[in-house]
């Protein structure tokens, strides 16, 4: 369809002029001020090849723990009819709004070595999740696991359910209908919830950080050791994992350019 | 091979549903070759998997992620058949469709008639006892239906067990069924093979569908008392309740009060007129008589200037209503 053109509003143009350079100026301010030199060093320096690779184990462990639970709480949402629901729905997807230090607080108090269930668990087997990998992981799986619930439920809704109707009446069980029938079809929102949900571990730092400390090795990620470097005067440092990120981000958002941005 | 013939909402395809065991039953038994498969006041239900029953969906729902050949291979490897075995029935099954060619291709990428043959080939691969069609045809471009149903039907008769057909279309029902049931309002309201059906009709759905005028009332002799108003003469109306058919092309369409023989004439008004080829149907409002369809030839109409509200005389012989019990 062509569209006809719209009449020119000076005004509202300004304005979006500003909110464009609002969000280039800053990714301006990372390229110019990198230390493109010294770049190579600074990303094989030990510290931040450690922070690296934890980073990538505990994003891509706590995206397969949001897969593992979250599509079956995303079936149940979208399929199963039982009261508080749409209670259980506001719940599951607070921690996207919820601010990520609040989360880690909340997650001491529960899984911590006196929290809820972590003190009986503690006591009983002498495991804690504070302050460890694991620790890491459970963070970034709370705030990223929404991410993947939503977007797989919606694909759940939006799916023809006569498909697994028409399986059933071909003699599958409901586990093969879910495996050979629902997660086929639904594998686009799945892929795309995946690599929203691991985005959003990669970049986690609030949740992390409170529940989780910052020990190199263990539970420093990326994110963290950014900041670590940032407040220890080690600016080039935090600028080459800055932009690192960001390329990580730009290259996510262009995988999921068809699905979010239209076109 | 049945058919269940009703107008749309009717129930048809809830009561498909009911024998696929998608839709449990709130009061009654489905019994398949002495067999309940679900039996309320026992309380039993056998799951839809386990039901010996294929269904071909309206709009065949072949799994888009899989080609043909996994389609029709779904029901052998749900039940656990092997792959290799899997595959083999159901290109055999394909080959037996006539489709053996497409065996690799994607459902999107095949023609309607294609995809309505690999829902079959699918449906049957697991062996049922019940093949149930939803309108088999309705999602079919109007062009290539009468090839469709041709196959459609040969390949039905191969099959062994039940075949029940869903439509709304009689035509598809006559051409395929030896069994019509017709369904209304959730109830069945004639049943038979389509020549009894199409001679006796019991409901104005029916009747409309075959094309002839129906009346209900109550006879006594050669007469009958009409349930609407008017009275009918028709010979050896017998006594008690019955329909009275009378085709349109038993009716005469007269401008002036006829003379002779026919015992039933009626004064009325031409109320719509319809061209069907060379033949007008005339509908005509005659006050305490029924409203009768007329069917004339469009040179009568032409003679008797007849337009919508001219007044007409209408006669029908007595000997050419046909009375049966209600």
């Amino acid at each position: 369809m062509v569209r006809p053109p719209q009449p020119f509003n000076p005004v509202l143009v300004v304005l979006a002029a500003a909110a464009a350079l609002f969000f280039i100026l800053p990714l301006v301010g990372l390229v110019a001020r990198a230390p493109w030199a010294s770049a190579l060093g600074i990303l094989t320096d030990p510290q931040v090849q450690l922070a690296l690779r934890l980073s990538l184990i505990c994003s891509l462990a706590s995206t397969a723990l949001a897969a593992v639970l979250g599509v079956p709480l995303a079936w149940v949402l979208a399929r199963l009819r039982f009261p508080g629901k749409n209670l259980l729905r506001g719940l599951t997807t607070l921690p996207m709004v919820l601010p990520p230090v609040v989360a880690g607080v909340a997650l001491l108090l529960a899984f911590g070595r006196r929290g809820l269930v972590g003190a009986p668990i503690a006591g009983a087997t002498g495991l804690a999740l504070p302050f460890t990998t694991p620790g890491v992981i459970v963070a970034e799986s709370f705030v990223a696991m929404p991410f993947l619930v939503i977007t797989v439920e919606a694909g759940l809704r939006s799916m023809d359910v006569r498909f697994e109707e028409a399986a059933r009446t071909l003699g599958a069980r409901r586990w093969t209908v879910f495996r050979r029938i629902t997660l086929p079809l639904i594998g686009p929102s799945l892929a795309a919830g995946a690599v929203l949900a691991w985005s959003r571990a990669l970049g986690e730092f609030g949740a992390t950080i409170t529940f989780a400390g910052n020990f190199p090795g263990t539970t420093q990620t990326a994110p963290l050791a950014v900041y670590i470097d940032l407040e220890s005067g080690r600016l080039p440092s935090a600028v080459v994992l800055s932009l690192l990120l960001v390329i990580v981000s730009l290259a996510v958002l262009v995988a999921l350019r068809g699905r979010y941005l239209g076109d | 091979m049945a058919a269940l013939l009703g107008p749309n909402g009717a129930g048809k395809t809830t009561a498909l549903r009911a024998l696929a065991g998608l839709l449990p039953l709130e009061a009654g038994r489905v019994v398949l070759d002495g067999r309940v498969l679900e039996d309320t006041a026992r309380r039993i239900r056998v799951p839809v998997e386990r039901r010996p029953v294929g269904m071909v969906f309206q709009d065949y729902l072949l799994f888009p992620h899989l080609s043909a050949l996994e389609n029709v291979a779904f029901g052998l490897r749900a039940r656990g058949v092997r792959r290799g075995p899997a595959r083999r029935t159901a290109h055999a099954w394909l080959e037996r469709l006539g489709l053996p060619e497409v065996a690799d291709a994607g459902p999107r990428t095949l023609s309607g008639g294609q995809q309505q043959r690999v829902a079959l080939a699918r449906a049957l691969a697991t062996d049922p006892r019940l093949l149930l069609l939803d309108e088999p045809l309705a999602a079919l471009d109007v062009s290539i239906r009468a090839e469709v149903r041709r196959d459609l039907r040969r390949h039905l008769r191969e099959f062994s067990g039940v075949n029940l057909l869903v439509t709304h279309d009689p035509l598809e029902a006559i051409a395929l069924a030896d069994r019509l049931i017709v369904i209304e309002r959730g109830r069945i309201v004639q049943a038979g093979t389509p020549a009894d059906v199409t001679a006796r009709p019991r409901s104005p759905y029916v009747a409309d569908l075959v094309g002839v005028n129906l009346l209900r009332g109550r006879a006594a002799g050669d007469g009958i008392q009409l349930g609407g108003g008017g009275h009918l003469e028709a010979v050896g109306a017998g006594t008690g309740e019955v329909f009275a058919v009378i085709p349109p092309r038993s009716v005469s369409l007269w401008r002036s009060r006829p003379d002779g023989s026919p015992r039933n004439v009626w004064r009325g008004r031409a109320a719509g007129l319809d061209l069907l080829g060379d033949r007008v149907r005339v509908r005509v409002d005659a006050g305490p008589q029924p409203t009768l369809v007329v069917e004339v030839t469009a040179a009568a109409v032409a003679e008797l200037h007849l337009a919508e509200g001219s007044e007409v005389w209408v006669s029908v012989k007595a000997t050419e209503v046909s009375v049966y019990p209600a």
